[in-house]
């Protein structure tokens, strides 16, 4: 126990000296939003990558970028392919970046208009 | 003493002087009584006829008992016409003007007062039958659209294709000037053709050329009974000119009753057969399309689906099932295809689309959704009415069993069946799979609340917010939705509850833009003269095809509540241009956006709205301003009027 304890310190101690730098995560989600926009994502996907009837939700909750990437590379019929050759990894890195740096949905409780929409539903 | 006009502008005097001539040389321009008495003895011309000496008289109240018999229509064809329609009760008549029916507009304004039916002042005949579209799905009353036989039609072509792809009945009364003696212009000949119906004849039910009033009663009543026989689609008589134009005094016309027709049944051996099917079914999935277009038709549903506790996925064209039903579980439709054992479709436009799935790649397939066992069967009135030319049929599809009959219709004798054939073991099943439905109909419902929460306070607004702001504030109103919010991600189907058959009237039918807003401003009639508040989600796309309409809600008193999606460019179409840069591997970035935005310059539909006399707000981009943007635009609405709020919006 102790040692997997120390293993996941380890990895996690790893993890952050390789992570990029809070400046530049930043920087990268605000390319991602331009690229989000410019390779016509947010057509199907929305703004923000919460999706919608044309495509599914892509943020809050961000898949891994290693599977996004698989996805984008090789996609579902209905979405097109989006190469390497057009779409660079380091551009994709960007664009997983902007979708990351989405800020966590407020609790519709919290919103009246959705409160109200709860409350109906839990009275059928 | 100089008169200080003629001083002033010499070249009056010589105008005056060259036009007393030239009245003098052409003859048949009324002359001044002054220049007649000053060339009387001189002219060489013919005496003229009575009707040209009538006419030289100054006033009507001057005519002699013969100059009034030879130059006064005392009754023209176009009266009896107005009588003729007035007899079916049809209280609207769309129309943009246009000389080859003056008569009949002459005789609907001045003869039938204007009044049942009521001229509505459409801008474009488009407009004119996407409005007549709308009204009727709203209203369930069929109205007339009047226009030119020839430009008339195709202007008004894409419209009628949606009316017939969608099944809605509706009178179009094409002008024409048949013989060469009443074509005295260039125009009227421009506007002549040997058989002007044949630009929209392949998307018509039925059309008609009388040449006699009686004839054109006979037509008229027929017109209308064919128009709403199921399956119902829109029927054109072409009117000529002259026979609208032409004295009918002494003329005796009998106009037939409406008799309608009833709608066709169902086998009554195959209806029982589905019965069987249904209750020995572990997993049956109703689908419903163009299925109730009254009331009745969304209450058998719910009756056949609480028999059977059978889940229920409403396509929208038609307001089939409440969208707060337990049962409703139209956004589980691929997994409930998928699992079902048997389907059954009724009214449906495209069944063989249900079964299967489009993958839409460089080598275009298909993929089979339902399970290879899966029983289908369908119910409509699909087969009973076809026309080659346009496909709107879509593709072949053959169900076990394909009950040709009226679904509305059929379904209630189906209800009757299914109780018949009812087990003990199906009722007991029936509790467990209650319980069921329901908790997936919360997951669903849970899900679409959660996912509206993201991106609530984006600017641009997205199209949750959107549609949640508008059912904030209509919600305790009587109201209803006047377009199938398709491109908002149909947001109002997953968290409104839309459960009255008037609050939804499904989607146009052929998937042609330049619906919405038409169709809305009838819908809207409708509902003003139900006392009901109409609610449309306008997208810019479609209003830039026919902003007109707008209008003639503003002319009319037409209290449409347009809320904008602005989303700048049409997104689906980008879309498509993705997949072909894609396949080609070239210009994915920014290239889709040729020729599908239209954001820059932005247009502004306040502006445009305000211009057409609509009272208007915008553009909104604050999410947090729409709410009362709406309040403001209510009011005007309280007062009869539409309104129109322009809201910056996400894509979808």
């Amino acid at each position: 126990m102790k040692a997997a304890i120390m293993h996941h310190a380890v990895a996690a101690l790893l993890l952050a000296a390789t992570a990029p730098p809070v400046a530049a995560q930043t920087q990268d989600a605000k390319a991602g939003e331009t690229l989000f926009s410019r390779y016509g994502c947010m057509q199907c996907h929305n703004n923000t990558g919460q999706g919608g009837q044309a495509g599914p939700k892509l943020a809050p909750e961000v898949i891994p970028y290693e599977s996004f990437a698989a996805i984008v590379r090789a996609p579902a019929p209905r979405m097109p392919a989006y190469p390497r050759e057009a779409l660079s990894d380091a551009d994709l890195g960007r664009i997983h970046a902007y979708l990351q740096a989405m800020p966590a949905p407020a609790d519709p409780a919290t919103i009246p208009l959705l409160r109200e929409r709860q409350a109906a539903a839990s009275r059928r | 003493m100089t008169d200080s006009t003629e001083a002033a502008n010499p070249s009056r005097r010589r105008f005056l002087a060259s036009a007393a001539l030239g009245s003098v040389a052409v003859g048949a321009i009324p002359i001044p009584a002054a220049a007649e008495a000053a060339t009387a003895g001189k002219s060489k011309l013919p005496p003229p006829s009575t009707r040209a000496a009538a006419m030289e008289r100054p006033a009507p109240a001057d005519y002699d008992a013969e100059q009034q018999d030879s130059y006064f229509v005392k009754r023209p064809g176009s009266d009896v016409m107005v009588d003729i329609i007035r007899s079916i009760g049809i209280p609207y008549i769309a129309i943009n003007s246009g000389s080859s029916f003056r008569g009949l507009h002459e005789s609907i304004n001045n003869y039938g007062g204007n009044a049942n039916p009521q001229i509505l002042t459409c801008l474009h005949e488009e407009q004119a039958v996407g409005l007549a579209h709308g009204y009727t799905k709203a209203s369930g009353k069929i109205m007339a659209v009047m226009c030119h036989g020839t430009v008339g039609l195709q202007h008004a072509a894409m419209a009628v294709y949606n009316a017939y792809a969608d099944r809605v009945p509706m009178v179009i009364i094409a002008a024409a000037h048949g013989d060469l003696k009443d074509r005295l212009s260039t125009v009227q000949w421009a506007h002549s053709a040997q058989d002007p119906v044949t630009v929209i004849r392949d998307y018509t039910k039925w059309d008609d050329t009388p040449l006699s009033l009686q004839g054109f009663a006979e037509s008229f009543v027929r017109a209308i009974k064919i128009a709403q026989t199921p399956p119902m689609g829109p029927v054109v008589l072409i009117v000529d000119s002259h026979l609208q134009e032409e004295d009918a005094s002494g003329i005796v016309v009998a106009t037939p009753r409406l008799a309608p027709a009833t709608a066709p049944l169902g086998d009554a051996n195959a209806v029982r057969e589905l019965a069987k099917w249904l209750v020995a079914a572990e997993n049956p999935l109703l689908i419903a399309d163009r299925l109730a277009n009254t009331p009745a038709g969304m209450a058998v549903l719910i009756e056949l689906a609480e028999l059977l506790e059978a889940p229920v996925v409403d396509l929208g064209g038609r307001m089939n099932f409440p969208s707060d039903h337990y049962l409703n579980h139209t956004a589980r439709r691929r997994p409930l295809v998928a699992d079902a054992d048997l389907i059954v479709g009724i009214e449906m436009e495209d069944m063989w689309g249900v079964i299967h799935t489009g993958v839409d790649t460089v080598h275009a397939s298909f993929d089979r959704v339902a399970s290879d066992g899966v029983r289908v069967a369908t119910i409509g009135v699909n087969d009973l009415f076809l026309k080659s030319n346009y496909q709107s049929f879509g593709r072949y599809y053959p169900a076990e069993l394909a009950i040709s009959g009226d679904g509305e219709a059929t379904l209630l004798l189906l209800v009757d069946e299914v109780k018949r054939a009812m087990t003990p073991t199906r009722k007991r099943r029936n509790d467990g799979r209650r319980a069921a439905m329901l908790a997936e109909f919360k997951k669903m419902r849970a899900k679409a609340i959660a996912d509206a929460a993201i991106a609530w306070d984006a600017a641009p607004v997205s199209t949750a917010r959107l549609c949640m702001e508008l059912w904030g504030q209509i919600k305790d109103r009587p109201w209803a939705l006047t377009v199938d919010a398709m491109f908002q991600s149909f947001w109002p189907q997953r968290l409104w509850d839309i459960n009255q058959h008037h609050q939804f009237i499904g989607r146009s039918g052929a998937y042609g833009v330049g619906y919405g807003a038409p169709s809305s401003v009838g819908a809207a009639l409708a509902h003003r003269d139900a006392g009901r508040l109409a609610v449309n989600i306008q997208s810019d796309g479609d209003f830039l095809y026919v902003p007109g309409v707008f209008w003639t809600a503003a002319h009319h008193k037409i209290p449409l509540l347009s809320v904008m999606h602005n989303n700048g460019g049409y997104h689906q179409e980008a879309m498509h241009l993705q997949r072909m840069a894609s396949r080609r591997n070239r210009g994915l970035a920014d290239s889709a956006s040729v020729g599908n935005a239209f954001h820059q310059p932005a247009p502004d539909y306040a502006a445009i709205a305000k211009g057409l006399g609509v009272w208007s707000a915008g553009p909104v981009t604050d999410p947090a301003a729409v709410g009362p943007a709406i309040t403001r635009a209510l009011q005007v609405i309280d007062s009869g009027e539409p309104a129109l709020i322009d809201v910056i919006c996400q894509p979808r």
